[in-house]
C-alpha cells in the first residue's frame, strides 16, 4: 500500500517545482489572467466529482457528487471563459512611435 | 484500459504545464489558456470512460447546469468585478473539493486506509476554509459586507482554540474512521475558521487574500487527489498551489507586509493622525494648466491607481493618451503591482480600454525613466507614489517599493480630495512646488483636458 502513495508524493513535490519554475516567468502584466486561469485549473476536482456522482453507491454520495459536479463545472467553465475574454483584450498597438 | 486512462491523464498534465508556460508572454497567452482548456476536456472525457461510472444521466445534468451558470457569469462580469468573481470561483473550487471528500467518505465507509482518511480530513478542512473565506472576500469586494476590518476581542484566541479543536478531531477520525460525527465537526470548524480568517482583513489587503485563497483551492484539489489516488488532481493542485503562493509573495512584497502581518495586523483601522495639525498649502490648479503642460511635454508617464477604475475613467484616459501620442508626445503607463484589487488587475482594465500592452510597464522596468519625464500624470493613486516610502524611516510605508513619480520635472495629480490612502499616511508629494493638484472626479477632469487639448 505504501508504494503508490510514495509515488504520489514524488509527483506532488515535482509538480510544485514545475509550478514554481513556469509561474515565476509570467510577467505582472498577465497576473490577473494567470490567477483566473489557474483558478479554472483548480476545478480539476471535477474529475473526482464525476466519479462520486456516477458510481451509484448510495443516494447521499450521489447527491454530494452531483452538487460537486455542478459547482466544479461552474468553476472550470466560468474560469476559462473569463480568462479567454481578458486575454482577447490584450493587444499590441499599431502605432510604432514608441522608443521602448 | 487502465493504461490508456493513465496515459491520457499524462497527456492532460503535459498540456496544462505547456498552457501555463505560454502565459509567459501576451502573444501566446491566449493559446496557453486554450491548451489548458483542452487538457481539462481530455481529463473529463477520459474519466467518463472509467468503468466505475455507471450512471451518466445525473452527470450530464450536472455538467449542463454548471456550464450554463459558469458561461453566464463569465460573459456578464465586468472587468472591474473580476476580483470578486475570482474570489467566488476560488470558493467554489474549495467547496467542490470538500464535497468530493465527503462523498468519498460515505462511499468508502469502513474500508479507509490511514493515508486516505488523513487526505480526506485535509481536503475537507482546506476546502471548507477556502469556501467560507472566499465568500467573505467576495462579499467585501462586492460591497455586500463592510470592507473595513472587523476585529473583536479574543479573536486570535478563538482562532487558536478552533484550530486545536480541529487537530484533536482530526486525530480521532484518523484513529477511528467510522466516527462520522467528528468528521462533521471538522467541517463545521473549518467553515467558521474561514470566516474568522478573512473578516479582520481590510479591503486594501484583498489582493493578498485572493492570492492565498487561490493557492488554498489548489491545495484542496491536490489533497482530493490523494483521496482518490488520482495523479492528475495532484499535479493540477500542485501547480495552482504554487501559482497562488508566488502571487501571494509578490503582493506581500509590493505592499511591504508579511502574510502574518496581514492576517493579524488588520491595518486599515489606523487613524489618520498626522495631517490634521499642519495646514500646509497645496498648489491647486485647473485642468487648463494641466492641458497646457501636457501639450508642451515631450515625455509623459501615467500612473493609474484604483481611483481611476472607481471613477470608470480608463476610457477617458485612453482618449487623452491617444490625443497626446498623435501630437507627438511620448506616453507610457507605469503600473504598480497593487494598482487594483488583485494582482495585475490594472493591466486588464487598461487593456479593456484598448491600451496597447507595449505601453504598460511594471515598476522595475520604468522606475529609472521617471527622471527623463517632463510630466507624471497621476490618476487616482496615492500610497504607491508616496516618497516617504523611500526616505522617512518613521513612516508605515517605509521600505515599500514605490513608483518614482516625484522624479519627473513636474507632477499632475488628479484626485478627489487630499484624504490619505489606505495606509492613512499623508503624502509629501502633494505639497511640493512642482506638483499640480487637480481636485474632482477623475473622469470629469480628464474629459475637460481632452476638450481643451482638442481646441
Amino acid at each position: 500500500m505504501i508504494e503508490p502513495l510514495l509515488v504520489s508524493v514524488y509527483i506532488l513535490v515535482l509538480a510544485i517545482f514545475v509550478g514554481f519554475e513556469t509561474i515565476t516567468k509570467v510577467p505582472p502584466l498577465l497576473h490577473t489572467p494567470l490567477m483566473s486561469g489557474t483558478n479554472a485549473i483548480s476545478g480539476i476536482t471535477l474529475v473526482g466529482a464525476l466519479i462520486s456522482a456516477g458510481a451509484g453507491h448510495s443516494t447521499l454520495s450521489t447527491v454530494l457528487g452531483l452538487l460537486a459536479v455542478i459547482i466544479a463545472t461552474i468553476n472550470v467553465v466560468g474560469g476559462f471563459m473569463v480568462t479567454d475574454r481578458m486575454l482577447e483584450m490584450f493587444k499590441k498597438g499599431k502605432r510604432k512611435n514608441q522608443n521602448r | 484500459m487502465n493504461i490508456i486512462i493513465t496515459l491520457a491523464y499524462l497527456l492532460s498534465a503535459i498540456l496544462f504545464i505547456l498552457g501555463l508556460k505560454n502565459l509567459s508572454s501576451p502573444k501566446t497567452a491566449r493559446r496557453g489558456n486554450q491548451l489548458a482548456m483542452t487538457a481539462m476536456l481530455i481529463a473529463i472525457v477520459v474519466t467518463l470512460t472509467k468503468n466505475e461510472i455507471l450512471d451518466f444521466t445525473l452527470i450530464i445534468v450536472g455538467l449542463i447546469i454548471g456550464s450554463t451558470i459558469g458561461a453566464i457569469i463569465a460573459r456578464k462580469v465586468q472587468m472591474t468585478s473580476v476580483p470578486q468573481m475570482v474570489a467566488l470561483f476560488n470558493g467554489l473550487g474549495g467547496c467542490a473539493s470538500a464535497l468530493v471528500a465527503l462523498a468519498e467518505y460515505n462511499r468508502l465507509a469502513g474500508e479507509l486506509r490511514i493515508d486516505v482518511i488523513i487526505s480526506m480530513v485535509i481536503s475537507l478542512f482546506i476546502g471548507a476554509v477556502t469556501f467560507t473565506g472566499s465568500l467573505v472576500a467576495f462579499g467585501k469586494l462586492q460591497g455586500v459586507i463592510r470592507s473595513a476590518p472587523l476585529v473583536f476581542k479574543a479573536q486570535r484566541f478563538l482562532n487558536i482554540l478552533l484550530f486545536t479543536l480541529f487537530l484533536i478531531m482530526g486525530i480521532i477520525v484518523t484513529i477511528n474512521p467510522a466516527n462520522s460525527t467528528c468528521l462533521l465537526a471538522i467541517l463545521a470548524i473549518a467553515l467558521i475558521l474561514g470566516i474568522l480568517f478573512v473578516i479582520p482583513i481590510g479591503g486594501a489587503d484583498m489582493p493578498v487574500v485572493i492570492s492565498t485563497l487561490n493557492s488554498c483551492s489548489g491545495l484542496a484539489a491536490a489533497a482530493t487527489g490523494f483521496v482518490l489516488s488520482n495523479n492528475i488532481l495532484i499535479i493540477c493542485g500542485a501547480l495552482v498551489g504554487a501559482s497562488g503562493f508566488i502571487l501571494t509573495r509578490i503582493m506581500c512584497r509590493a505592499m511591504n507586509r508579511s502574510i502574518a502581518n496581514i492576517i493579524f495586523g488588520s491595518v486599515g483601522t489606523a487613524s489618520a493622525n498626522s495631517n490634521s495639525n499642519d495646514k500646509r498649502k497645496v498648489n491647486n490648479y485647473t485642468e487648463e494648466d494641466a492641458s497646457i503642460m501636457l501639450e508642451a511635454a515631450q515625455k509623459v508617464i501615467i500612473v493609474p491607481g484604483y481611483g481611476l477604475a472607481v471613477a470608470q475613467a480608463q476610457f477617458a484616459l485612453q482618449e487623452l493618451v491617444t490625443l497626446l501620442i498623435n501630437s507627438g508626445v511620448d506616453v507610457c503607463y507605469a503600473i504598480h503591482p497593487v494598482a487594483g484589487r488583485m494582482p495585475g488587475h490594472m493591466n486588464v482594465l487598461l487593456a479593456e480600454a484598448n491600451v496597447s500592452y507595449d505601453l504598460l510597464f511594471d515598476l522595475g522596468d520604468i522606475n529609472d525613466d521617471f527622471q527623463n519625464a517632463d510630466v507624471t500624470l497621476v490618476v487616482g493613486a496615492n500610497d504607491v507614489i508616496n516618497p516617504a516610502a523611500r526616505s522617512d524611516s518613521e513612516s508605515p510605508l517605509y521600505g515599500m517599493p514605490i513608483l518614482n513619480a516625484d522624479q519627473a520635472k513636474s507632477v499632475i495629480i488628479c484626485k478627489r480630495s487630499l484624504s490619505p490612502g489606505f495606509s492613512g499616511v499623508d503624502n509629501e508629494l502633494f505639497y511640493e512646488k512642482k506638483t499640480l493638484m487637480i481636485f474632482g472626479d477623475a473622469k470629469e477632469s480628464l474629459n475637460k483636458m481632452i476638450k481643451l487639448l482638442k481646441t
